[in-house]
């Protein structure tokens, strides 16, 4: 794998996480259970997309192929998408969607923390815009988190079977393969080790706080990163994403 | 978006007190909300503004309906931040109706059984991509006809917030042209789509500004009183004479055949629209009525869980704290 490969198949992981998550987040629009977290979700949702378009787009620059962030947002199918299995997997209740988040945002804080020093200034610029951002999502769905957890008994139930339902996505998020180690070799990802002893950090606190128990497994689905096993999720997910650029090719909007 | 057939209370109190109120509402002066009012301007409010904020907040779906389908990033970006302000504008709504006496929970329960309504509007579907053109363009378009004026309606609180909501309502109304430009100049199916969702939107934005009122004594106390600013008829033809134009720049046909520019009044005369369709979706027979008020039903009792969770934990902390102290 040339280091050109490596970086265009990272920036398609960073573009990729925040599109899909983005999208799911959207799903949300006019459903949320109270006015501010519609205002809230939709805002999330706003500034994943914003992300996409910048870490998409500079993965088209860097491809060279004179592909933009659109035409890698509507036309690429499945196996060609680079998310962690997380962020695809469906909204469920409020309490799932909220616990998707708050992993997520642990995880993609520690990451731009350490991306806002990345060799290459292109990505730190777009880490350093980023990072303010998710630094709200993490307040927002830790405290959120915390407040079902730790709420009426049929909450914290919910927020316990989100928990053991999506940890076993947690694994991916730091769990290095070439790509990763050719970004770290070149100074520009962090090293996912010392990134799960602080997401440990994080996550921890806040489900303690949260009076929920991390389950024991280790057990980590994977396929999502490398785009060799998605879920079936994303498929679904695509045929409506994709749906007007792949019904009118050709057309601007 | 904007509420609708308000009807304005009687009121009956000391007309001493009445007259002093007119006499500084005709002064110009804002009513604030510890000020005296009579009781049926605030009952009238408590309608217009609630209806108002229902209207925002039902309005999120026909809108979110294309969020998931939006053609491109920026135009998902774009739209995720328009139905976030309508959300936005519910809360600002909800605030102002709250300095009235009620609150958010009581209208919001009224809204989902039927006691209070939202702008019927809404209760038509979003069927092509080109409906989020004309949902901006022609929705938005004449609710910003009828919020402009509103602006210096009497009420302090009411008043304020649709200087904030009148901001961010023409850049809506610019982002519907704007989808309506690029599928008006784009291939010959999007062109379709284009005329097609003027054909289905005209009318019900016409039905927007309501019936006629000029033998209405409602609107004439609403008037009165600057809760309502203009009559039903000034603002369609105002709206009407506005709008042509922007069809004709974008080179799609208004569905109507007795469209005729008028010179002696200087606007267009025009045909009404089926005012017997309007009353039947005020009944609740529009063709999403039932699934709109059943989405929002759906969402506040799924949501359920959500509010009370965090409730008990918010007063769990309240108390650790006395406790501490």
């Amino acid at each position: 794998m040339t280091d050109q490969t490596a970086l265009f198949e990272y920036l398609l992981r960073l573009g990729d996480n925040t599109l899909v998550l983005g999208h799911r987040v959207s799903e949300w629009c006019g459903h949320a259970p109270v006015l501010e977290e519609d205002i809230a979700l939709a805002n999330t949702a706003l500034d994943l997309i914003g992300q996409t378009q910048m870490w998409l787009g500079l993965a088209g620059e860097v491809e060279g192929s004179g592909r933009s962030a659109d035409d890698l947002a509507m036309h690429r199918d499945v196996w060609d998408f680079r998310n962690l299995l997380l962020v695809e997997q469906p909204n469920g209740d409020f309490g799932q969607t909220l616990m998707r988040q708050c992993l997520f945002d642990a995880f993609h804080l520690e990451l731009l923390t350490d991306l806002t020093r990345a060799s290459d200034d292109r990505i730190a610029a777009i880490a350093a815009k980023a990072l303010k951002e998710v630094t709200y999502h993490l307040d927002r769905s830790s405290e959120t988190v915390i407040g079902l957890g730790d709420g009426t008994e049929e909450s914290h139930r919910r927020m316990q079977a989100a928990l053991d339902l999506l940890w076993p996505y947690v694994g991916e998020m730091f769990t290095p393969d070439a790509v990763d180690d050719a970004m770290l070799a070149a100074g520009i990802a962090p090293d996912l080790k010392a990134l799960r002893a602080r997401f440990d950090t994080r996550i921890d606190a806040i489900l303690t706080e949260a009076t929920l128990t991390k389950p024991d497994s280790t057990y980590a689905q994977s396929g999502g990163k490398t785009g060799f096993r998605h879920s079936e999720h994303l498929g679904h997910m695509l045929t409506q994403m994709q749906w007007l650029q792949r019904a009118y090719p050709g057309a601007a909007w | 978006m904007y509420a609708q057939m308000v009807q304005s209370e009687a009121t009956a109190e000391d007309p001493e007190k009445l007259a002093a109120f007119q006499a500084r509402i005709d002064a110009g002066e804002k009513i604030e909300p510890k000020d005296w009012m009579p009781e049926g301007y605030r009952k009238t409010l408590i309608r217009q503004i609630g209806q108002h904020a229902h209207s925002e907040i039902v309005g999120q779906l026909p809108e979110g309906n294309w969020i998931t389908r939006a053609p491109t990033l920026e135009r998902k970006a774009i739209l995720l931040a328009k139905v976030q302000d309508e959300a936005g504008h519910g809360l600002y709504l909800y605030c102002a109706a709250e300095t009235l006496g009620v609150s958010r929970d009581e209208l919001t329960e009224m809204l989902l059984d039927g006691r209070m309504k939202y702008s019927s509007i809404f209760n038509y579907p979003t069927l092509t991509w080109a409906d989020m053109g004309a949902v901006g363009w022609l929705v938005d378009g004449a609710a910003i006809m009828n919020q402009v004026p509103l602006q210096r309606t009497s009420y302090g609180p009411y008043s304020r917030a649709m200087i904030r909501i009148c901001k961010e309502e023409s850049f809506h109304q610019r982002q519907g042209y704007s989808i309506m430009m690029k599928m008006a100049q784009g291939t010959p199916v999007q062109k379709k789509m284009a005329q097609d969702a003027l054909n289905r939107f005209w009318y019900p934005s016409l039905m927007m500004f309501g019936p006629s009122d000029k033998d209405s004594v409602h609107s004439a106390q609403s008037m009165k009183w600057k809760i309502k600013m203009n009559t039903n008829d000034d603002l369609r033809q105002k709206f009407v004479d506005q709008t042509v134009p922007q069809a004709e720049f974008l080179g799609l046909t208004v569905p109507d055949e007795t469209l005729r520019w008028n010179e002696d009044k200087g606007g267009y005369d025009f045909a009404e629209p089926d005012w017997s369709e309007f009353f039947d979706v005020i009944q609740g027979n529009g063709p999403c009525n039932t699934e709109r008020l059943a989405a929002r039903n759906k969402a506040w009792d799924d949501g359920a869980w959500v509010r009370e969770g965090l409730m008990a934990h918010a007063a769990k902390k309240r108390a650790a704290k006395l406790a501490a102290e």
